[in-house]
Formats: structure tokens, C-alpha cells, sequence
């Protein structure tokens, strides 16, 4: 457990200068205690202030000097004591002396922990570096810092700085801020030290890290360009999602008396037969199935394991290629990063290498890895140069995997040039639009990035751990509202739109929201033939599409044959092709029977034959030929034998067997019917 | 491969269930009735096959065939087939028409899914084919039979099912005889040459479309302008072009890769606000996603029948069952802080909104590492306006023009986050659609998620940086090993690739697992060539300096505390292993009365995993000593 415990000592400056930022530094400290309470409990804190009223440290008592430096929290393990002084950080009212406190720190964690917990000894300061550090007794000042972080190096303690610049530092003399500026670089370069500038309350919130994680290497050996030429390298994870912490399952049952209740929810999975619910089928009587096509295929785990497929372990080049080839929304996973193995020159300096080349040449790598013995999978990935710029920090390499042919969905959307001229937008358009753009930069020109991701912490999680100390006082306490400066995260910055109301205000014009909607019948349709022109497949008959698209429900009077036509081709329902045919028997019935001196004949025959046909299409014959029929008995009864002649000299007759199978009338019968009909109407 | 089926990071955040069951069930599908000619001449005409073995017609559509369907029931397993044989002896069809033969399995019907069975049955059909089939030349002279006619009749009765919104139907039709009427003459050539056409284009008008797959001898080319022009009514340049598109269509059908299909559907809707009072409607696509071998369904061994999987919550402290739990709790100051799931999910709703515009940097910000997971496509929904697509159109445009990708914040339930929105524009390659137009959202990580590893290695003394020389060998190296037309799709995944082989030659009973070819290992052939073999060897010169060699380079790095301590371990352990009698130990059962550390010295000074239970570390230890 406390195999890797640290040991860390907040510096926090409390000076005047400092109170507009110090409830963002609560906020923070705070959160990296409460973190430290749940992940890492054996861990060790200490709190000291800089800048205070008052003087408090032993080192003023042991050799006097040392003032305005108060050790608020020696170190101990954490607990709710350190959040709750942490939260509630006194105003300091003198100028602080950050170097004072790094002495006051040094000595504290050298004497109590002497050369124990090596590389764990970590001192974290918070300042905005405004005031004069004082002058030595003997030697410059850059001579003294020299020393004191030699010192600290040989006691295997790092230093981590976070400096508030821009819009957190007042108005300060520049000089002292470039001399203090100075002097922490040498402190930066002499030991391991991360010093961050922060310009703003959200950065401040990132810039220190709450969790301390080891890295593991996900694999460490060779990056093999051919069998001769192989760099020892180690890979690291460069991004892993920090989770929601889990949590349990809460259960009430224990009785209020008894203390030692877990509370715990034991979740237990059983697998029952389908053929009888009561049987508990136990672990080693399961196999795995899996599909193929509707059926399962049984494969059990042994077999499993002789056949499937089992890379060789390494991490292999397959070549170079033009970063324009790999684009960046492909990357499908977390980064990696490859570091030259540590200690190894050589390796250092091919790393070094390719990457400054690769660089130049806006080139980038395509490998192939196995990461462990025995994965069951290759990973194909593309590696993007890394080139330091800092003289300490190693070149090295980001890796970020790839899709396989099979990850990629081919899915077809529309050109946005097949949007109808309204959709399109016009020159002034256009231009509201690039100024908005330009106007809303979160990274301009000399000034630093905002919401950058190495410095925007994550607010769900702040919010919780807030949260869970809060409940620990106050069992009841309702989910705070998201802190204001993390509100800055979710939400658009104030003052970034207020400055560019006017840009912002003619963009909003520029594009009127109302308009017209999108959807219309067709887009179905259309997008259809877009995926099918991908395929090869021909798309439906032309005639299709337009009857299709038009829904009609009744036959009307003006276009009867059309109608039908649309009616029986509808496809969303079976029942329209025997609606389509009834209401155009009615049609016809109605025109026939309305008919004056067979003005109506003309078309009752053109609805006649279009039946005739949407019948063989349908193959339904047997409904026309059935109503043919009976329309010519009908006309026989009704004396309208006119009709039936008509008929005959345009050749209507009944549907033959050779035309629609289900039909029950031989060609014979069909040629013969208008003939018989027209002796009967004699 | 994962083995937990519940288990998927990647799953798509929030999706609609309901779109989650049509994936694969209704829409999108595709009937296909293969129509095979088997006329004698089919069975006459051969062509030398990939391995110079003369291969029939016939056997070239039926190896097509069964390659094809192979590769179906993994794509696309809710598609439905049929197979059908014309110019046949026997007749086996719906309509009892003659020379037509619908192959299909006793409890299946004519036209259904595809399963092993099938397959299987279909791959042995070739040896009793003759016996229960058989070839019949088709069209004679003197007689009235029809066989192709029947045939496409055949075809679309079995198509009648499902509707042709939903459906895609297909024929495919194939033959070498490039004038089936070829041995008529007059009126009843011409008759019968109409009723056929008029088949076909009925047909057709019922939405199903007739395919072609003529299959051409060396000596004799298919002659589309005899017959078959009309029948699958084609005109102009497509006539010119389809003899060479039908080859490779045939070949596409052989190779078609393994592929699991996905309809396209979106993930979820949301609403963009851009500024207040301007908003867009969008919809969410996954694009990439990696694919999993398929979900796994627990089986009885013993009877292969599905297993139902119970889950029953058990309180810890009292042992009573008890109903899901609403609370959750976690420790904190040796105290359990109780939480209830509205408050965990309050907790989460940091944002109000879907997606919330927060500003622009330029592309060169967003760094390679900020990347967490695969991407999402975003593009206008169709329930919007147009003045919202104009103003994504404006955007769009402006983005790329200007070269800047959005920052947004997207206030999902699951994880809400910073996104990157990449405007893409449209690339068209040879006609088809390679990137589509619209936004890809990249999700960004959070200070928490980010690891300071590079940090981690600084070293104050300074670290190697390489030299302009050694930048230039390196320059040539990387232009020998170039891959020019690199993209993401050429690889398939070998994994993937060898489960659905494995799937596949177990279901169908076959004796052997067919090899898989690895796509993904280097190019050795071209690695070894001299002109490479030169520029790696003047790079490894360059840094390396000339006679190194490699084993010397390790151990040559400060070994780190870590590995001394390591070492210094497995160095005690080596020694304290040589004090105990193993063998006799082991002879004598008394292995299971020493320590846990007493049993790993001899599995660390042995090079044997340490890992594991008591049991089996004995067993391991028995195991090494070959007892």
C-alpha cells in the first residue's frame, strides 16, 4: 500500500496580490486532497503559506529569518483536517518570498523523511511570482537558486510550479517578473519541474494534477524496421479516460445497530436452461455459441484457443506515407506514446531522428503491433512525430490506432451542391460566417490557448468530489450548482460574446431560421438511389419513382388512368393493388352507365386497358377477366350494346393464360370473347 | 477479442433503442434468386481456373455462388436466397413449370435466409447434380418450351414476398448461351424472343432487377447484342463498358470481403446552438467503429440449446434478496456517503443542451494525442430548415476556408465533454463517394485524462537530440519506405477475418480451416530489396556508428530502481531455490506445506510466472519438473 506513497507540500502564496485567485486555489488544493483521501490514503500533505501576517516555521526559530512564512499543516497523512484548512485559506498581507517557503519546505520534508520515499518527495507552488525574492548574503541570487535546487535533486524531490500570468497577475513591476521568471526556469531545468504559466482560473484548475498515476508500459522492446535495423523503444498510454469513480450498490437491510454492516449489494448471475427455468446450469457445462446466419454455432473456449488467430509479439514498420493520407477523425482509440528506451543514446538519437525528419517532411509512420504475447488481435496505427523543444524533454513519437477495412461504414449522404439554391448560402452569407469564426478564437495571436485540453479539468468529476465531501458533513446537502469557473467549460465565455456582440448579432441576422422545412416526400427516394448507385444495383423504373411519390388514395375523375397507376404501384401497403382495381371497376361501371351517346366509351376503353394491364402486372387476371365479363352482360341487360362493339374494334379482350399464369382463360377463349359477345348483342 | 458481450467501450453513447432493433431485421434487405442456366453447354465450355485446372461454366457459377452466400451470411445474415436452375430435366417449381429446378432444403422454403445447411447442401449439389437434376438443352426447335421464359417467371413469383420499398429485389441471371434462340427461326423465333423480353420487363416493373453474369469462353465472346441488350435494357457507353464490368463483377462476388453491414442510421439527434438563438438540427452517424466478432450466446453443453442468464441482487449483510437499489454509495473518511442515482445523474448535468459552440481555434492546435475514442459524423438533419442548412453550409465552408476547427461542448448523460468539430469536406474518387460531406466530431480529453509521460523522461543532464546528418539518413530512409497510396481501408482485420473461418468451417463441417492471409505484416520481399537494405544500413550507421552491435547496446542504459530491485529479487530467490530439494518435495507430496515464498523462489529462479492460487502453483512447479 504505501509502496508508492508520496509525500507532497502545497507552497501557497497568500499575498495580497494573490486573493482574487486564492478561492480558485482552495477550490483545487482541496479537490487534490480529496482525491488523495479516496485513491491514495497513505499519502502525506503539508500546507505552507507564503505572504502571511504572521511568521510560523522552525526554521525561524532554529536560525531566524524566514518571515511571512507559516507552516499552516505540517505534513501528515491526509485527512479531513487538511481539506477543511485548505478550503478556508487565510488572506496573507506582505509581499511573499517564494524561495523563503522552498527552503521552509525542503527542510521539512528532509527532516522528516530524510533520503526515505525518494522520487515521491514532491513540492507544489502556487504564486504569481510579483514580488522581489530577497537578496543572499552572499552570491547573486541565480547562484543561490543553483544551489537549492541541487539540493533538491540530490534528495530526489521534485518541484512542480504553477505561475499565474495575464489576466491573474496584476499590474506588477515586469522586471521583478522577469528576474523571478528567471530564476524558476533554473529551478525548471535543474530539477525535474513542471513550470506552467496560467493566464486563466479554468487553466489554474487543470494545471495541477489531483491524481498521480504511474504509467505502465503497454509494451517495451523493439520498433522493427527489418530484421537489421531495430530501436528499443517504450510505449506508454498518452490519454486513459479518468472514470466516474463506481460505485456500490447501497443496501439498508443491515439493522441501524449494527456497525459493521458492508451495506453491499452482491450481484449473482446464474444461467438457466431454457428448457427448464428451475435448472441451474453450472460455469464448466457452458459453451459459447456464436452466429452464423440463423443458426449458433457451439465453440468451446479450447478449441477456441488452437484455431484462432495468434500474432507473433513486436512492433513492426510497414512504411511511410503523407500525413495527408491519414485523416484525423480516423483515430480510433486513446494515444500512445513511443519514448526511447531511458538510459539508451543511441535509441534516443534514432527516435530523435526520424521524428525531426519525419517532421520536415510532413511524413508519418504505419505500423503494425502486437503489444503483449498471446493478443488476439494486430493493431495497425499511424505514429506522428513529437519534437521537443526543450532541451530536457526527449523527442518522441504519438501513436494512435487505425480502422480496419471492416471498422468502416460506408454510409452516403447528400453533396451539399444538391441542396436547392435556398439551402445554399450567399456571398454575405458567407462572410458573416468567417468573421464569426474569426472573431470567436479561443487561441489568438500571442496570447495563450484557452479550454486547452492539458489545462481544463473535468467538471463532472470536480463537481463530485465536492459533492462527497460536502455529504460527509452534511448527509442531506443538495447537488451543488457546477462551479462558476467550471461553468466556463460547458458554456460560451461572457466576455468573449459580449465583446463581439455586434459580429455575433449580424451573423444571427445573416441566416434566417425560420424558412422552409427540409423534409419533403422525395428525400426518402433520393437517398435511396444514392445507395444503390454505390452498389451497382440499378435503380427502380423511372415510372416508379414518379408514381411513388405522389400518394394517391382515390381514383378521381381527371386522371383516372394516372391515379391507378399510382394506386396499384403503392408499396406500403398490400391492399392498395385490390383497392387500385376496385375503384377503377367502379370507374369504369360509373362511366359506361353515365355514358350519353357514348361520349365516354373513349375513355371507359383507356381505363379499360390501363385495368387490363396493372392486372397482368399484378397478376391478378382473373380480376379482370371476371369483370369483363360481367361489364358485358351488364351493358347486354342495360342495352348499351354499343359499348361492347366498341370494345371489339379496340381489341380489348380477356387475359390468357399465356400472359398472367393464374389466369383460367385459354388464348383461344380471350381471341373469341369480343367475337361471341357480339352475336349476343344482334 | 473481448469476451464479455456486455462489455463495449465503444459502444455509441445514448442511442436510440429503437434504431438499435431495426439494425439488421427489416430494412435494407435484399432477396436474391440466383438463376443458373444448365444447359449442356454449360457443362461443355471450359476455362482454365486460377490454378490452371479446366474448370465448366457450370462449376465457375456454382463456386461463385457458394462463395458468394458464405460471405452473405456474415454480412448480411437476414438477406433471403433462392437458387434456381433452368434448361433442366426435372422440374421442381411453384408454378410446375418445365426446365426450371428451385433448389431449396425440405424444412426451408424456396426463398429463405441462408444457413450452413444450405450451403453444405448447395456445395455437394455439383456431384449429384446429373442424377437428380440434370441438363436438358432448353429451347428446341419444334417445341413451344420456354425454359428461360419460365425461368425469370419463376424468379419474380418468388419474389412476390415483401415489399419492394423495403426490399431490394434481385435476379441473377447466369449463362454463356448469348442467344437462347439461336436454333429458332421466324415468326415463333420472334415470338418467343417478345414473350420473354415481356417477361423480363414485367418483372422489372415490379421493381426487381435482372442482372446478368454472361460467362465467356476464350474462342467465343458473349454476344450481348444477340439476346440479352434488350432483356436487361441497356443503351449507349453502359453497353460498351458492361462485358468488362461483368468479369470483374463476377470476381467481386468470389472476393467479397467478410464485412458485417450496417444500415445507415443515425446515432442519436441533437441540436446545435451556435449562439443563442441559432441552433441547428443535426444527426449523428458512426462511421468508424471497430467491428466485434458478433455477440456470444451461452450454450448447454450437453444439449447446444440457448442459455438464459439471471441476475439477482443479494444484500451482503443480511443475505435477503433484494430489489435493484436506487442508492449507491461510496467511502470516504471511513465513512459510506450515500448517494441516490437522481443525485449521481444531477451530478453529471453539467450543461444545459446537446451541443454548445464555444468557439474556433486553428487545426494546428488540435494536437495528435487528443483523441479518446473514434469520432462521430454530424450532419443536417432533414427535419430542420433550409435556413439551418444554410447556416451549417456557411459554416462549413468557412471552416475549411479558414482552416479552423470548432471547440464544442456536447453535454451527453454518459460522459460530457469538450468535442473538436472538423469540417470535411466531399471527396469523390472514380464515382464513388470516399469522405461525405459535413462535421467530424473528435472527442477531447480532459487535464485528468492526459498522462505527462514525456515529463516523466526529461533528464537534466539533456537528452539526445539527432544531428542535422543523422536527420538526412533518416530523410532517405523515409523516402525509400514510402507507401503512396496509403488509406485506412486496404487492411482487413486477420483476427476478424480468421474467426469468421473458423465460424464458418465449423458450421459447415469442413474438415479444414481455410488460411487466412495476414495483410498487415511488412512487405519483406520489398524490404529486402538492395536499394532499401542500403538506406537502412547508412541510418543505422549514422546513429549507431559502424560494428555495432546489438546486444552490447543492452544493459549499456541505467538500469532504474525498479529493475535493480527486480534483479536483486530473482537473484535471492535463484539462491534460496538451490536450498530445498525440490525433487523430493515434489516425490514425497510436500510441496502443498511450504509457503507461498517458499513455492515462488522456485518459479522466479525458474523464469516461471508467479501468478495464480496455491493449487496452481503446484501444479505449475509439478508441471516444470515433468512430474
Amino acid at each position: 500500500m504505501a509502496r508508492n506513497k508520496e509525500a507532497l507540500l502545497l507552497l501557497l502564496d497568500v499575498g495580497p496580490s494573490m486573493h482574487c485567485v486564492l478561492p480558485e486555489v482552495e477550490k483545487v488544493c482541496s479537490m487534490l486532497v480529496q482525491k488523495k483521501l479516496i485513491y491514495n490514503k497513505y499519502d502525506e500533505v503539508g500546507i505552507v503559506l507564503f505572504g502571511t501576517e504572521d511568521t510560523d516555521n522552525e526554521l525561524t526559530t532554529e536560525v531566524g529569518g524566514y518571515q511571512h512564512v507559516v507552516v499552516l499543516r505540517n505534513t501528515k497523512v491526509v485527512d479531513g483536517d487538511i481539506v477543511e484548512a485548505l478550503q478556508q485559506l487565510p488572506r496573507g498581507t506582505n509581499g511573499g518570498d517564494f524561495l523563503d517557503a522552498v527552503i521552509v519546505a525542503m527542510d521539512m520534508l528532509i527532516k522528516k523523511f530524510g533520503d526515505t520515499i525518494k522520487g515521491k518527495k514532491r513540492i507544489c507552488l502556487i504564486t504569481n511570482a510579483q514580488c522581489p525574492i530577497k537578496d543572499p548574503y552572499e552570491g547573486s541570487k541565480e547562484e543561490q537558486v543553483t544551489t537549492i535546487a541541487k539540493q533538491m535533486t540530490a534528495h530526489g524531490m521534485r518541484m512542480e510550479s504553477i505561475i499565474m500570468r495575464g489576466k491573474l497577475s496584476q499590474d506588477a513591476n515586469k522586471e521583478i517578473m522577469d528576474e523571478n521568471d528567471r530564476l524558476l526556469n533554473i529551478f525548471s531545468k535543474e530539477t525535474s519541474t513542471r513550470l506552467l504559466y496560467v493566464e486563466d482560473p479554468i487553466s489554474l484548475f487543470g494545471a495541477l494534477k489531483t491524481r498521480n498515476i504511474t504509467p505502465v508500459t503497454v509494451f517495451r522492446g523493439d520498433l522493427e524496421f527489418s530484421p537489421k535495423l531495430r530501436i528499443k523503444v517504450m510505449v506508454y498510454k498518452k490519454t486513459q479516460e479518468e472514470k466516474f469513480p463506481t460505485l456500490k450498490k447501497y443496501s439498508d437491510k443491515a439493522p441501524q445497530s449494527d456497525k459493521f454492516a458492508t451495506h453491499e449489494v452482491k450481484i449473482d448471475y446464474e444461467y438457466k436452461s431454457s428448457d427448464d427455468p428451475d435448472k441451474v446450469i453450472p460455469p464448466d457445462q457452458r459453451i459459447k455459441g456464436y452466429r452464423y446466419g440463423p443458426q449458433i454455432v457451439p465453440i468451446s473456449t479450447a478449441e477456441w484457443d488452437a484455431v484462432k488467430f495468434k500474432p507473433e509479439k513486436g512492433v513492426k514498420l510497414l512504411g511511410f506515407t503523407d500525413s495527408s493520407n491519414v485523416l484525423r477523425h480516423q483515430y480510433m482509440k486513446e494515444a500512445y506514446v513511443f519514448i526511447a528506451e531511458t538510459g539508451n543514446t543511441k535509441a534516443g538519437l534514432a527516435v530523435s531522428a526520424l521524428a525531426r525528419a519525419m517532421r520536415e517532411m510532413n511524413k508519418v509512420a504505419i505500423l503494425r503491433c502486437v503489444w503483449r504475447h498471446g493478443q488476439g488481435s494486430v493493431v495497425i496505427g499511424v505514429l506522428t512525430p513529437n519534437v521537443s523543444d526543450r532541451e530536457n524533454i526527449p523527442d518522441s513519437f504519438y501513436f494512435n490506432v487505425l480502422p480496419f477495412a471492416e471498422d468502416v461504414r460506408e454510409f452516403q449522404f447528400p453533396s451539399f451542391t444538391n441542396f436547392p439554391a435556398s439551402c445554399q448560402p450567399n456571398k454575405q452569407q458567407l462572410e458573416s460566417a468567417a468573421n464569426f469564426i474569426k472573431m470567436l478564437d479561443l487561441a489568438p495571436d500571442g496570447e495563450k490557448e484557452v479550454l486547452l485540453p492539458d489545462f481544463t479539468p473535468n467538471p463532472v468529476l470536480a463537481r463530485f468530489y465536492h459533492y462527497l465531501d460536502l455529504k460527509s458533513k452534511h448527509p442531506d446537502a443538495a447537488v451543488p450548482p457546477l462551479d462558476y469557473t467550471l461553468r466556463k467549460i460547458t458554456e460560451p465565455e461572457t466576455d468573449l460574446v459580449l465583446q463581439n456582440q455586434a459580429v455575433i448579432d449580424s451573423f444571427r441576422r445573416s441566416f434566417d431560421q425560420q424558412g422552409n422545412p427540409l423534409k419533403k416526400p422525395r428525400r426518402l427516394l433520393r437517398e435511396k438511389i444514392n445507395d444503390e448507385g454505390k452498389e451497382n444495383i440499378t435503380a427502380p423504373p423511372a415510372n416508379l419513382i414518379e408514381y411513388t411519390s405522389i400518394k394517391v388514395e382515390k381514383i378521381g375523375d381527371s386522371t383516372p388512368v394516372q391515379d391507378f397507376e399510382a394506386m396499384i404501384s403503392r408499396r406500403d401497403s398490400p391492399d392498395w393493388v385490390l383497392k387500385a382495381i376496385n375503384d377503377m371497376k367502379n370507374k369504369i361501371f360509373d362511366m359506361v352507365e353515365d355514358s350519353h351517346e357514348g361520349d365516354n366509351y373513349a375513355k371507359a376503353v383507356e381505363c379499360l386497358v390501363a385495368l387490363r394491364k396493372g392486372c397482368i402486372l399484378e397478376q391478378e387476371p382473373n380480376q379482370f377477366n371476371n369483370f369483363l365479363k360481367h361489364l358485358c352482360n351488364f351493358c347486354q341487360e342495360k342495352n348499351l350494346q354499343s359499348f361492347c362493339e366498341y370494345l371489339a374494334t379496340k381489341r380489348v379482350s380477356l387475359i390468357p393464360k399465356t400472359e398472367a399464369i393464374d389466369s383460367d382463360v385459354t388464348d383461344e377463349e380471350a381471341r373469341s370473347f369480343s367475337v361471341k359477345s357480339e352475336p349476343k348483342g344482334d | 477479442m473481448e469476451d464479455d458481450p456486455d462489455y463495449d467501450i465503444f459502444r455509441d453513447e445514448d442511442e436510440d433503442p429503437d434504431a438499435q432493433l431495426h439494425t439488421e431485421n427489416d430494412s435494407n434487405k435484399e432477396y436474391v434468386v440466383y438463376l443458373v442456366d444448365a444447359s449442356p453447354k454449360m457443362f461443355t465450355t471450359t476455362c482454365l481456373s486460377e490454378n490452371q485446372d479446366p474448370e465448366t461454366h457450370f462449376q465457375i457459377a456454382l463456386s461463385c455462388i457458394s462463395l458468394s452466400l458464405k460471405a452473405q451470411i456474415i454480412n448480411k445474415s437476414y438477406d433471403q436466397v433462392s437458387i434456381c436452375f433452368f434448361n433442366t430435366r426435372e422440374k421442381k417449381n411453384l408454378q410446375d413449370l418445365n426446365g426450371v429446378y428451385a433448389f431449396h432444403l425440405p424444412e426451408g422454403d424456396y426463398l429463405d435466409r441462408p444457413t450452413a445447411r444450405l450451403i453444405k447442401e448447395f456445395d455437394n449439389l455439383q456431384d449429384s447434380f446429373s442424377k437428380n437434376i440434370g441438363s436438358h438443352h432448353g429451347v428446341l426447335p419444334g417445341s413451344r418450351e420456354n425454359p428461360l421464359y419460365n425461368a425469370i417467371w419463376v424468379a419474380q413469383a418468388l419474389l412476390r414476398k415483401g415489399s419492394a420499398k423495403t426490399v431490394n429485389k434481385r435476379i441473377l441471371l447466369f449463362t454463356n448461351e448469348d442467344d437462347p434462340f439461336g436454333c429458332l427461326k421466324g415468326a415463333i423465333k420472334s415470338d418467343m424472343t417478345r414473350t420473354t423480353l415481356q417477361r423480363a420487363k414485367d418483372a422489372q416493373d415490379l421493381g426487381i432487377t435482372i442482372e446478368l453474369l454472361p460467362l465467356s469462353s476464350p474462342d467465343e465472346m458473349f454476344d450481348l447484342s444477340k439476346f440479352y441488350v434488350d432483356l436487361i435494357g441497356l443503351e449507349g457507353d453502359d453497353l460498351v463498358s458492361f462485358m468488362a464490368l461483368a468479369g470483374n463483377r463476377l470476381e467481386d462476388m468470389k472476393d467479397q470481403l467478410r464485412k458485417r453491414m450496417f444500415t445507415k442510421r443515425r446515432v442519436k439527434k441533437f441540436k446545435f446552438t451556435i449562439v443563442d438563438g441559432l441552433s441547428i438540427e443535426l444527426n449523428s452517424y458512426a462511421l468508424i467503429r471497430p467491428t466485434v466478432p458478433g455477440s456470444i450466446t451461452w450454450l448447454d453443453s450437453i444439449t447446444n440449446r440457448p442459455l438464459k442468464s439471471e441476475r439477482t441482487f443479494i444484500c451482503a449483510d443480511t443475505g435477503a434478496l433484494v430489489e435493484e437499489s436506487t442508492r449507491r454509495f461510496h467511502p470516504y473518511k471511513n465513512q459510506n456517503i450515500v448517494f441516490s442515482v437522481k443525485e449521481l445523474s444531477e451530478i453529471k448535468r453539467v450543461a444545459t443542451g446537446h451541443l454548445h459552440l464555444l468557439g474556433f481555434k486553428p487545426l494546428s492546435c488540435l494536437r495528435d494525442y487528443y483523441n479518446m475514442k473514434p469520432s462521430t459524423f454530424l450532419y443536417p438533419s432533414d427535419e430542420g430548415t433550409d435556413g439551418s442548412m444554410c447556416t451549417f453550409i456557411a459554416l462549413h465552408k468557412s471552416m475549411i476556408q479558414l482552416n479552423r476547427f470548432a471547440v464544442a461542448f456536447s453535454g451527453s448523460s454518459s460522459r460530457p465533454q469538450l468535442v473538436a468539430l472538423i469540417a470535411q469536406d466531399e471527396v469523390i474518387q472514380s464515382g464513388g463517394q470516399i469522405e461525405p460531406p459535413g462535421m467530424h466530431m473528435i472527442y477531447l480529453p480532459y487535464s485528468d485524462d492526459i498522462r505527462l509521460v514525456e515529463e516523466r523522461y526529461s533528464d537534466t543532464s539533456g537528452v539526445p537530440k539527432a544531428s542535422a546528418d543523422q536527420i538526412k539518413k533518416a530523410t532517405d530512409l523515409i523516402k525509400r519506405l514510402d507507401l503512396k497510396d496509403f488509406s485506412v481501408f486496404q487492411f482487413t482485420n486477420p483476427a476478424l477475418q480468421r474467426h469468421y473461418a473458423v465460424l464458418e468451417a465449423l458450421a459447415l463441417e469442413e474438415d479444414e480451416i481455410p488460411e487466412i492471409k495476414d495483410e498487415t505484416l511488412p512487405d519483406e520481399e520489398g524490404l529486402a530489396r538492395p536499394g532499401v537494405v542500403r538506406v537502412l544500413e547508412e541510418f543505422k550507421t549514422s546513429i549507431y556508428g559502424e560494428n555495432y552491435d546489438e546486444e552490447s547496446e543492452q544493459g549499456t542504459g541505467k538500469p532504474t530502481e525498479a529493475s535493480k530491485k527486480r534483479k536483486a529479487h530473482s537473484e535471492f530467490a535463484k539462491k534460496e531455490c538451490e536450498s530445498y530439494d525440490w525433487g523430493e518435495l515434489a516425490d514425497s507430496g510436500k510441496l502443498k506445506d511450504l509457503t507461498m515464498v517458499e513455492l515462488k523462489y522456485y518459479l522466479t529462479g525458474h523464469n516461471l510466472p508467479v501468478s495464480g492460487k496455491k493449487e496452481a502453483i503446484v501444479s505449475r512447479i509439478l508441471t516444470h519438473m515433468g512430474k
